[in-house]
């Protein structure tokens, strides 16, 4: 789960981190006001979005005058902003984040991870700030320093201090930025986050140390124990295909086709997208119904499926173990009777019980396609969802 | 034996009275795998479908002389459950739960750590669908009929594209010594490299599949291991080459978040090493058939 800037901001103060003074506003009068608030003759109008990368969309403009706020609020509100990180639909922006202006004198960059070859929380900074990590690690790849930690004794000083010192910081910032380091990471322990990211972590005019954009992603797996974390959730800033499906808990992804997916295990919902795929065809999502779906589950699985309206064919592909292909077609009857299906509907069972599940397809009368196999499951759904495209006057 | 699991392990069912832990310990019972016994805190003493159940893993092992553990706990108690296994001096130790914190994996691997390598329990999982030897036994959630006994082994990340592989290939005749899941976590108990060592020195075992997907090294890793060290040829499929990127796609370690994480990429390195490429999830038959009369 993502977060806001601000609310990480927030988070990181708790932990002892400098952020700039600041505060939330959903209206041009209150960015007006907010900015009235912190005094000083500078202020930045930062667009809430989950997303980096906002200063290139327009979604962060520094302003001097009540005017330049009121403007810069009123374009930002409301508006969707694309980065190479929102998809090109892009992100609603409906709270900004009014914050005093700071006077950068050098800008670094700070980021936790959970690494995967460590297998362990590895810090990763560089006195290159400013710029995205990818960046950074093609343009100025000596200028990374790693520092792995013990996760039977967390961070330890000396580990923040040899970062502080390798980033080049003058020795009078050395403490501070050591505080800072330490912080962001209990933060990140004690929260479970999955991945946080200060860029960029400058050093003010003033000798001081200061988190000026914060990125922070929790693991979902964790929220149970974090329930302050979970209520920071955003809907808005989701896709709403994916938040229907997530509400009923499914385990949905959305995409951009118009190929309509019901497949029970990762690894083979993965592998049918790939499928449709080399047939030519486009996957409108990723769907997982799971271990051991009920009927109930796999129409709401169609329900999810078909909240999308560019789904023009539906494939269901269930290689079953704990699954019953039985129940999977009891559900797939079911889903086509209530929610009065009209799209080509292609399903493949296998596995448990897959004789009493075809045999409930076939005496259902209903108009579903049957495969033997995931590459003729695929080659059916492609060929159908032609027919579809062709019907509707659009070329495939 | 296969690998890892044979009509001689001893099985502790740890959650054996909860409702998964109960049917998937008939499942393994109904196949011949040898049960031994239940752990659930608070109710040792108890019979659970004719099992005896134990209040601890220490209890039951010294009253069974189990030696392997199938963990069917959820997610927030799982990573206890393992640690609890190890310190038991449990050799192989599966756990089904989807859904554990990373942050529990990582200080599960460190505790396991303290053992001495050869005391060290091997945890398989989690987020897998668990390890079979057909016709022996097994410890899991897969349908055990699609496994023919042969001697090709089966390595994979998804429990349903393992089962596709596995009848795919029984269709054409062509049996599995074992084949074991593990798992879609990002952070997991046994790598792919772990699994082929074990197959390359199986004696019951000629050719080994890996069913890889996008995100983590390990797949990269198995390709060198492969490359340097294997004498017994491996075909492989890696699902999620339409994946967006960042995306995570169902599994918690299916996301390309780095250099060679992609699905064309580790293609790219598997080939280089020497791997054969099952090109489809539709061609594992075919392949593995056209890999063993080479």
């Amino acid at each position: 789960m993502d977060i806001h800037e601000y609310q990480a901001k927030e988070l990181l103060k708790r932990f002892g981190v400098n952020v700039p003074r600041g505060g939330i506003a959903y209206s041009p009068e209150q960015a007006v006001y907010r900015a009235q608030e912190l005094s000083g003759d500078k202020c930045v109008v930062k667009a809430q979005i989950h997303s980096g990368a906002r200063g290139k969309a327009g979604g962060v403009r520094v302003c001097s005058s009540d005017e330049e706020i009121a403007d810069a609020a009123s374009w930002m509100l409301g508006r969707k902003l694309v980065t190479h990180q929102t998809g090109p639909q892009g992100k609603l922006v409906g709270r900004l984040y009014v914050e005093e202006a700071t006077d950068i004198r050098q800008e670094i960059y700070l980021g936790f991870v959970m690494d995967r070859t460590e297998e362990r929380v590895v810090v990763v900074a560089s006195a290159q700030g400013g710029m995205e990590i990818e960046d950074i690690s093609a343009n100025e790849p000596d200028s990374i320093i790693r520092s792995v930690v013990d996760p039977a004794v967390g961070m330890q000083a000396f580990q923040a201090r040899e970062i502080a010192f390798q980033l080049g910081l003058d020795p009078s910032l050395i403490a501070q930025a050591s505080k800072t380091i330490t912080g962001a990471y209990k933060m990140m322990d004690q929260l479970d986050a999955s991945m946080l990211e200060i860029n960029p972590l400058v050093v003010t005019g003033s000798g001081e140390i200061v988190a000026l954009d914060c990125k922070v992603s929790f693991d979902d797996n964790a929220l149970f124990r974090h329930p302050e974390i979970s209520e920071l959730r955003d809907k808005s800033q989701e896709d709403a295909r994916e938040t229907y499906a997530g509400d009923r808990g499914l385990n949905y992804i959305g995409l951009e086709g118009e190929i309509g997916c019901i497949v029970n295990g990762a690894g083979l919902a993965m592998a049918t997208l790939d499928m449709i795929k080399m047939a030519g065809g486009e996957p409108a999502n990723f769907l997982d119904v799971g271990g051991g779906a009920s009927p109930e589950r796999v129409l709401m699985s169609f329900k999810a499926v078909l909240n999308d309206p560019n789904v023009e064919a539906v494939l269901v592909n269930i290689f079953a173990g704990i699954n019953r292909c039985d129940w999977i077609a009891e559900g797939v009857v079911r889903a086509v009777q209530e929610l009065d299906l009209k799209l080509p509907l292609v399903v493949r069972l296998s596995g448990t019980n897959v004789e009493e599940g075809r045999k409930i397809l076939a005496e259902s009368d209903l108009n579903i396609t049957t495969a033997e196999t995931l590459a003729e499951a695929a080659e059916k759904v492609v060929s159908a969802w032609r027919m579809a495209e062709a019907k509707n006057g659009r070329a495939a | 034996m296969a690998i890892l699991i044979d009509k001689n392990s001893k099985v502790l069912v740890t959650g054996l009275t909860g409702r998964i832990g109960s049917f998937h310990a008939q499942e393994m019972r109904d196949y011949g795998t040898n049960v031994v016994g239940g752990v659930t805190p608070g109710k040792g003493g108890m019979v659970h479908n004719g099992l005896p159940v134990f209040n601890t893993v220490k209890g039951a092992v010294a009253e069974t002389g189990a030696d392997m553990v199938i963990a069917f706990v959820p997610p927030p108690f799982a990573a206890d459950s393992i640690m609890e296994a190890a310190d038991a001096g449990i050799r192989t130790c599966i756990c089904i739960a989807d859904g554990i914190p990373t942050q529990d994996m990582i200080r599960v691997k460190r505790y396991m750590r303290r053992y001495k390598a050869e005391n060290r329990m091997r945890l398989i999982g989690p987020n897998c669908a668990g390890i079979i030897t057909p016709g022996q036994g097994f410890a899991g959630l897969m349908p055990p009929h699609i496994y023919l006994p042969g001697r090709v082994g089966i390595i994979g990340r998804s429990g349903t594209l393992g089962y596709e592989a596995a009848s795919q290939m029984k269709a054409r005749g062509i049996g599995v010594s074992s084949s074991i899941g593990i798992g879609g976590d990002p952070i997991n108990g046994s790598s792919f490299r772990d699994i082929l060592e074990l197959f390359e020195n199986d004696p019951e075992t000629d050719a080994v599949v890996l069913v890889g997907e996008i995100g983590g090294p390990q797949e990269a890793e198995a390709a060198e291991y492969i490359r340097d060290h294997m004498t017994k040829p491996v075909a492989a499929y890696i699902a999620g080459l339409s994946a967006p990127k960042g995306r995570r796609m169902g599994h918690a370690g299916a996301i390309v978040s780095a250099f060679g994480e992609s699905a064309q990429e580790k293609v790219e390195i598997l080939k280089d090493c020497g791997v054969t490429i099952v090109p489809t999830p539709s061609a594992f038959g075919e392949a593995v058939e056209t890999m063993l009369a080479a």
